[in-house]
């Protein structure tokens, strides 16, 4: 059978794509990945020789590699969302809210769940009814989720130390395996399923094909509308993970939850090789991403370079990635 | 072929894009077994009346589709491929940046009973096809490869044979020989004779009469949205028809 087949390749001379296409992409981010991290380790050699530097980047990093992952469905759809830090902040909001107003913690997770899933799809169902550019109507619920956030909240934040959150915690973000924080492995499984619904579903594969070419899609019988806000609801999801995560780390629900992670949480999208033009990219691409990111954050400040600069080295990062991208399609279209 | 109900029927079918209508009051059958050449200047409406069978337009008020004598309420893309009607676009309708595999079974992808996708058959599968139908001797045609850099020809060829795979019971061919060579070209030509065989029914739409009249048992004749003419190919000649087509462009009107 497989000699047959040999024998038939032969014939026809079809070839499988070249060993560079294919996965030269991903061979890229894992040298500037590994490139960036010989780079602490000279510069920074004393941090970035001890596992401790390590176990910060997995305590840290998830928290926005959490919300890069989803991301990248969204963004092979060719949308974009802009919404999501604050997404995070509303749904963790509604925990401290229910729990706070019942008591019972199973309801405020699920409710936060919800809240995120909801303000997901709403944002899917704005992108799709409306046919509006997710870049612009992401920025207005983004501010609105926030709004509405802040004015629930009043502004102030809300601790959670109580002993009844004690065993929430320790699964959320307590510390298993050599002091590795249990958000690491969420995270492993997020990119574990979500690679899953991206390359066995068929709404994993209705994703690619909405983004490569919406109306070919439609004509085949591809309901691109409702796989944009599949995807959307999705992201909504692990923003309020993300949020719950990121506040019990810290054992406090900052109003302010989110700010600064739109950037990471994009940048390791678009340094993990998925295209800005759509139909092309994958989830443990986005997980390498982030961790180059989280590397990065924790690279400058250990190599005592000034923190200033780890934005210009971002810019650099997202600026060089997405050159590549072009580049590379040009190349492949000849 | 009487008494059977028509695959697919059109009734009052209008269809308005803002200020151009593309297709008034048209009315059409398609029996089993039947293979129905669609002619028309370029603008007739060809394609708009073949993406309102497929449930891609939705058509005007008024407006119905029967499919094996059912009126059809709620019609999408993909309930129609579902009853068995495939369609090979005029744009042909591929993601070029997806492999040859994706593009086979986009939207009718094979997955197993817990609703895994699999993988491995749709490559195999895609790989046996466009060797076996198309008889691609090109090394673009690998099922991982990318449509993008398949020639004019290849990537209908992948249109082409996407159709064939799923046995549809309804096939509509729109413009499909346009830019093949050859040999591909009587390849399609084939193709059509096969499905008139299994007592399948198909749309054949082309430019080319030489094509269409030695293809069909019977002929529908659009202009300006409207359907004009409609013969059994023992009514008329080719000569005939080819005569009342330039009458239609020159006066808009089929009769002398
Ligand atoms: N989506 C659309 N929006 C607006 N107008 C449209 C749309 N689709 C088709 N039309 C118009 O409808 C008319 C008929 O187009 P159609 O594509 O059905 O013609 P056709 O008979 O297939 O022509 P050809 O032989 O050139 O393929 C044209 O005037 C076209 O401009
Ligand atoms: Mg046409």
């Amino acid at each position: 059978m497989a000699k047959s087949e040999e024998v038939k390749a032969k014939d026809n001379a079809a070839r499988p794509p070249s060993f560079w296409r294919r996965f030269g992409m991903q061979f890229g981010i894992w040298g500037v990945g590994i490139g960036i991290w010989l780079i602490f380790v000279f510069t920074a050699s004393e941090a970035f020789t001890s596992k401790d530097i390590y176990l910060a980047f997995a305590s840290s990093t998830p928290i926005f590699a959490l919300m890069a992952i989803p991301l990248t469905l969204i963004v092979i759809t060719g949308e974009i969302d802009l919404s999501f830090p604050s997404v995070m902040a509303l749904a963790t909001a509604s925990f401290t809210k229910i729990y706070s107003g019942t008591g019972n913690i199973w309801l405020g997770l699920a409710m936060a769940l919800f809240v995120g899933t909801m303000c997901g799809y709403f944002n899917g169902w704005l992108v799709t009814y409306f046919a509006i550019p997710s870049l612009v109507i992401t920025i207005g619920t983004g501010f609105l989720f926030r709004g509405i956030e802040l004015a629930w909240m009043n502004g102030s934040g809300v601790g959670l130390t109580d002993k009844e959150l004690a065993s929430v915690a320790n699964v959320l973000v307590g510390r298993s395996f050599f002091g590795i924080a249990n958000q690491f492995w969420w995270t492993v499984l997020a990119t574990i399923v979500l690679w899953f619904t991206l390359n066995r579903t068929k709404f994993g594969a209705h994703v690619f094909l909405t983004g490569d070419n919406k109306i070919s899609a439609q004509l085949m019988g591809v309901n691109v509308n409702k796989v944009k806000r599949r995807t959307f609801a999705i992201m909504g999801f692990f923003a309020a993970l993300a949020g719950l995560v990121a506040s019990f780390e810290v054992s406090y629900f900052w109003p302010t939850l989110g700010d600064g992670l739109l950037m990471n949480s994009i940048a390791s999208v678009f340094l993990g090789g998925t295209s800005v033009f759509g139909g092309i990219g994958t989830v443990t691409g986005t997980f390498v991403g982030a961790f180059i990111i989280g590397a990065i954050n924790a690279g400058i400040v250990a190599s005592g370079i000034n923190a200033f600069y780890t934005q210009v080295f971002f810019g650099l990062v997202i600026i060089i990635s997405v050159i590549m991208q072009a580049v590379i399609s040009k190349r492949i279209k000849r | 072929m009487a008494g059977q109900a028509p695959v697919i029927q059109l009734k009052n079918v209008s269809k308005t894009f803002g200020e151009v209508r593309s297709l008034s009051g048209v009315d059409l059958e398609i029996y089993p077994g039947e293979i129905v050449g669609l002619l028309g200047d370029n603008g007739a409406g060809k394609s708009t009346l073949v993406k309102i069978i497929m449930g891609f337009h939705k058509p005007d008020e008024g407006g119905e589709i029967w499919f094996k004598g059912e009126k059809i309420t709620e019609w999408s893309v993909e309930k129609a491929r579902d009853l068995g009607i495939e369609t090979i676009y005029q744009e042909r309708a591929l993601c070029e940046l997806q492999p040859i595999w994706r593009n086979m079974f986009m939207g009718r992808e094979i997955k197993n009973k817990y609703g895994k996708l699999d993988v491995a058959k749709m490559k195999s599968e895609a790989s046996r096809l466009m060797s076996e139908h198309m008889g691609f001797t090109s090394t673009a045609v690998h099922p991982d490869n990318s449509v993008l850099t398949m020639s004019g020809g290849e990537k209908q060829g992948v249109a082409i044979t996407r159709a064939l795979y799923f046995d549809a019971e309804l096939v509509i061919l729109d413009e499909p020989t346009v830019g093949l060579s050859l040999s591909e070209t009587k390849k399609t030509l084939d193709f059509i004779q096969s499905i008139k065989k299994s007592g399948r029914s198909a749309i054949f739409i082309d430019h080319n009469i030489f094509h269409i009249y030695p293809a069909v048992d019977r002929m529908v004749v659009l202009d300006r949205g409207k359907v004009v003419g409609n013969y059994k190919k023992s009514e008329i000649t080719i000569d005939e028809l080819i005569e009342s087509m330039y009458r239609v462009a020159r006066t808009g009107s089929i009769k002398e």
